[in-house]
């Protein structure tokens, strides 16, 4: 437990002490807010959609939480490289409670970060239906941002350097945020999408915490969590498997 | 009695040889230096040592235990300084002890009073609360030393422990290791192509190349074995060429951040 504790304490410290990264981190969120919710706002509304900021809001929050967890996880390349890893893997701990310990406190960094962003949904007029599900709306944060912390560490773990990062960041992160659901509904999309939209983790997040948020969803925030979670277990898994055959 | 048995040890990657059948004692409380060139198989003998390379063959013994079959004792046993730096830049200087201290079971108030101690051995006792980043090469090589005693290991693992500085601070780094071994009754294994190092600081020396232990033996009784001045000389009878001083700290540098990157 102590070893898991002082994995996650450090991913903590780490994101407090970088301002410059947090920041960063928050001006894409803010600027998809802001440019697609007042720009597209206007237009939903004709189409009979309702107030898009609402719909749109718990996509954004999600996305803060997307861009944030898998970042901490590929993290562990730079760990690598900068030497910091084999201090880690020579102690006389099982890898996988590093492992656990490391991808729980990027978890923890993204969902502190998805709350960030949910109050920059508040100050752009954003209003939760409902205050009672505000705790839900957190589960549903946590398990998404455990599932890209963990999809972080499987990538972490199995790449050697930086190379493939931007290829990662547009030919899957961004398709997976485009076609979740977190920018437009996804009902009467072409099956094709729909088909995608069904396999995408954050499809399930994002229905789920919009559930939670506003009232409405696609699915019901039941499947969504159950979805979410063995979605989560699966790639952590994979995870532990990739990062106990990291050789330094 | 031995506290490191390696017997017929040796390391293939792919057909290539790095360690070739390579054999040695040592005994514990004793400064053992391993002296070669770059890539004469230093470090990839340290990994095996310390649970982090398999051996193609042979066996190793360190403190009665094997590093494979019995990692965690093994794992206990050693502290350890690596060749390339490996300190959590982002964290003070106590934290990155804590985070050890943590990682290898130090119970709460042993970790404090242990870490003031190390943190005033290698008098970085004043910069405690500084984080890793604003230090010096030399300053963050004491902490590595200091973290990789914190746990009381048997033995202390450095692999070329002053690469890249300067001659007044590798005195430095020397004197706190010799201190060491009187204070701690620690056994200490180390590498280093610097060969009056090896000459000065060691009990015993084992002249590696090429993956083959040339000579062992006392600094002294190398020089009468080889019938040379120095082990400078002894290196070069008996593989007909110079140990390189290759130091390229600032190479090392940009070598790692075109890794981080990729190579472009
Ligand atoms: N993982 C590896 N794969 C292939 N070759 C390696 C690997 N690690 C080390 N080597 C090679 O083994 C030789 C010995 O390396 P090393 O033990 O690092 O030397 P030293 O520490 O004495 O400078 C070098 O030729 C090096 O290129
Ligand atoms: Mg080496």
């Amino acid at each position: 437990m102590s070893t898991i504790y002082i994995l996650w304490l450090r991913q903590l410290k780490r994101y407090v002490r970088s301002k410059p990264r947090m920041v960063g981190a928050l001006g894409q969120p803010l600027l998809f807010l802001v440019a697609l919710g007042f720009g597209f706002g206007p237009i939903y509304a004709k189409a009979g959609g309702g107030n898009y900021i609402d719909f749109l809001a718990p996509g954004i929050i999600a996305m803060g939480v997307l861009f944030t967890a898998v970042f901490t996880g590929i993290e562990i390349i730079w760990d690598r490289q900068f030497g910091f890893l084999k201090e880690t893997l020579v102690a006389p701990v099982s890898r996988m409670q590093i492992m656990i310990g490391r991808t729980l406190g990027g978890a923890t960094v993204a969902t502190i970060q998805g709350l960030i962003v949910f109050l920059m949904t508040l100050a752009i007029g954003f209003r939760p239906a409902s205050v009672l599900m505000l705790p839900v709306a957190l589960v549903f944060i946590f398990v998404t941002a455990v599932f890209f912390a963990g999809l972080g560490t499987c990538f972490g773990s199995y790449l050697e350097d930086m190379q493939a990062f931007p290829l990662i960041m547009n030919f899957l992160m961004m398709p997976l945020f485009f076609l979740s659901g977190s920018l437009f509904p996804l009902a009467g999309l072409p099956a094709g999408i729909q088909a995608v939209a069904a396999v995408d983790p954050l499809t399930f997040g994002v229905d789920g915490l919009r559930g939670a948020l506003t009232g409405m969803s696609h699915f019901s925030m039941g499947i969504d969590f159950v979805i979410l979670s063995l979605m989560a277990l699966t790639v952590l898994s994979i995870g532990r498997a990739l990062f106990a055959r990291i050789q330094i | 009695m031995n506290i490191i048995e390696v017997k017929d040890l040796v390391k293939k990657f792919d057909g290539f040889t790095a360690v070739d059948d390579i054999s040695f004692t040592v005994p514990e409380g004793q400064i053992f230096a391993f002296l070669g060139p770059n890539g004469a198989g230093k470090t990839t003998t340290i990994k095996m040592l310390t649970t982090l390379l398999h051996p193609s063959s042979g066996t190793i013994t360190l403190n009665g235990a094997d590093p494979m079959k019995d990692q965690e004792a093994v794992r206990r046993s050693f502290g350890i300084v690596f060749q390339d730096q490996s300190l959590d830049d982002e964290l003070t200087a106590w934290e990155n002890l804590e985070f050890h201290g943590v990682l290898y079971h130090v119970s709460k108030e042993l970790r404090r009073k242990r870490i003031g101690d190390m943190l005033h051995f290698v008098e970085l006792w004043d910069r405690k609360d500084d984080l890793v980043k604003h230090f010096s090469g030399g300053m963050k090589r004491r902490l590595e030393i200091a973290r990789g005693l914190l746990h009381h290991p048997k033995v202390l693992f450095l692999d070329e422990p002053t690469l890249g500085l300067d001659p007044q601070t590798r005195n430095h780094i020397w004197s706190y290791i010799k201190n060491l071994n009187g204070t701690e009754k620690i056994t200490v294994f180390f590498t280093t192509h610097y060969m009056e190092e090896a000459g000065r600081v060691a009990d015993q020396v084992a002249i590696i190349d090429h993956g083959k232990i040339m000579i062992q033996g006392a600094p002294d009784e190398l020089k009468t074995k080889t019938g040379t001045k120095s082990l400078e000389d002894a290196f070069l009878s008996l593989t007909g060429r110079d140990l390189r001083e290759e130091n390229a700290s600032s190479k090392d540098q940009m070598r790692k951040s075109q890794r981080v990157w990729g190579r472009r």
